[in-house]
């Protein structure tokens, strides 16, 4: 498990992995939020929480549908599943090497790209943890579509139809608990809630994955 | 510890695309699959792999129920990662299987002075030695191989045969798809027929000669 965990880190930072892509689309969508709405950093600061959270949600996706199918495609899927740690390890192992190649890189460039967006100061805490609470929920649910969706062309389309309004609670508790901060309210409430959502991805997102792996392989 | 199959039979879609004799492999044996295109010789190694559900009877390793956690398979994909290095590749599945003696299995196949080339560089020919190579790290006894001497050249094939015969001398079980003619230890041969060729033939209409 931990081979494959440290397999999908090194794959991620090479040719064609998805992890610096990630990362740069995030800036890149945020960064276009000014320049199509226009500097008034009031209007800015308003949706600063929600324009992050969504950007994060849509450059988690980007790479999501390789999660599963480049192994699928190379023979790799049907070894892992056939090696000793259980296939809902092997999920576990992909989809904590995806956050931390995906999800990890935009909680510490949250704050860069918050300045931007004129957040708030007093809410700069708050979007890095609620970053950091709620992005593993993104990896964990975004491999149960990915591996939904395995072994189908052009999959990636569907993959983002399956999975995102599964992250309406991430993205809900996320975003209002920027908000929350920014208008000087307390956001623990928020923040606690989108611990609990990913814990409860933690807990189901393995085997749910892991079953439709098998499904699709047969 | 033989391998016994049952009265399997697998379908895809509804359809039967496999109707295996019933057959038996002991330690030691290797057993050859033979049968024309689309006889269920590929889907025969995943069922006996347990990446295929039987629709019917079964196959088990006797005294462990699944063969698939015993089972190294080598299907016609090499599940070889082009932007690693060939050790690296090959460390890979050894992690991953407990670890096995990576160095010794790319002198085996002969990478040794390829193994810190990316595997993206490889030929067809070690590309598929370096897809066979897991074989001998994984450490299991029962070998699945899906046409393992495809692309490989007269001198790869026959060394490979030679470490299939090592194989099955130190107790392993092999199941070998090939069109080519391998060397392969004693062991029964398993021909297998189309099934359900009439139904297969009214669906298709290139075998139903309408071209």
């Amino acid at each position: 498990m931990r081979a494959l965990f440290l397999r999908d880190l090194v794959l991620a930072f090479r040719l064609g992995g998805g992890g610096p892509m990630a990362a740069a689309f995030f800036a890149m969508a945020t960064l276009l939020l000014p320049i199509g709405i226009g500097g008034s950093p009031e209007a800015l600061s308003r949706i600063a929480g929600g324009a992050l959270w969504v950007s994060a949600l849509l450059a988690c996706l980007l790479s999501l549908d390789r999660l599963f199918q480049a192994d699928w495609e190379d023979g790799s899927l049907d070894l892992i599943l056939l090696a000793p740690p259980a296939p809902e390890l092997a999920v576990l192992a992909k989809a904590a090497a995806h956050w931390l190649t995906t999800g990890a890189p935009l909680v510490i460039l949250s704050p860069l790209l918050a300045l931007t967006l004129s957040l708030d100061p007093a809410a700069y805490l708050t979007l890095i943890l609620s970053l950091l609470v709620g992005t593993p929920a993104l990896s964990l649910i975004g491999s149960i579509g990915a591996a939904l969706t395995v072994g189908v062309r052009r999959g990636g389309l569907l993959l983002s139809l399956l999975v995102l309004p599964l992250y309406l609670p991430t993205l809900i508790l996320g975003a209002r608990a920027v908000e929350r901060a920014s208008t000087g309210l307390d956001p623990s409430a928020a923040l606690l809630l989108s611990g609990a959502a990913t814990l409860v991805a933690l807990a189901a997102a393995p085997f749910a994955a892991a079953a439709a792996l098998r499904v699709n392989l047969r | 510890m033989a391998l016994v199959a049952e009265r399997v039979t697998a379908e895809r879609g509804g359809r039967r695309v496999l109707a295996a004799p019933d057959f038996r492999v002991e330690p030691g044996e290797a057993a050859l699959v033979t049968g024309p295109n689309g006889a269920g010789k590929s889907t025969l190694l995943r069922v006996i792999a347990g990446l295929l559900s039987a629709a019917t009877g079964r196959v088990t390793l006797e005294g462990a129920e699944a063969p698939g956690e015993r089972a190294a398979y080598a299907g016609h994909l090499d599940a070889v990662k082009p932007q690693l290095s060939v050790r690296a590749n090959l460390a890979f599945w050894a992690r991953l299987h407990g670890g096995g003696d990576v160095e010794a299995a790319l002198a085996r196949f002969g990478l040794a002075e390829a193994a810190e080339e990316p595997a993206g560089w490889l030929s067809a020919g070690r590309r598929r030695r370096l897809g066979l190579a897991r074989l001998l790290v994984t450490g299991r006894p029962l070998w699945l191989l899906d046409e393992p001497t495809v692309s490989l050249d007269a001198a790869s094939a026959e060394a490979f045969a030679g470490l299939v015969a090592a194989h099955c001398a130190g107790g392993g079980i092999v199941v070998a798809v090939s069109h080519t003619p391998l060397a392969l230890p004693a062991g029964p041969r398993i021909a297998l027929a189309p099934p359900g060729r009439a139904e297969a033939e009214a669906a298709d209409p290139f075998l139903a000669g309408a071209w």
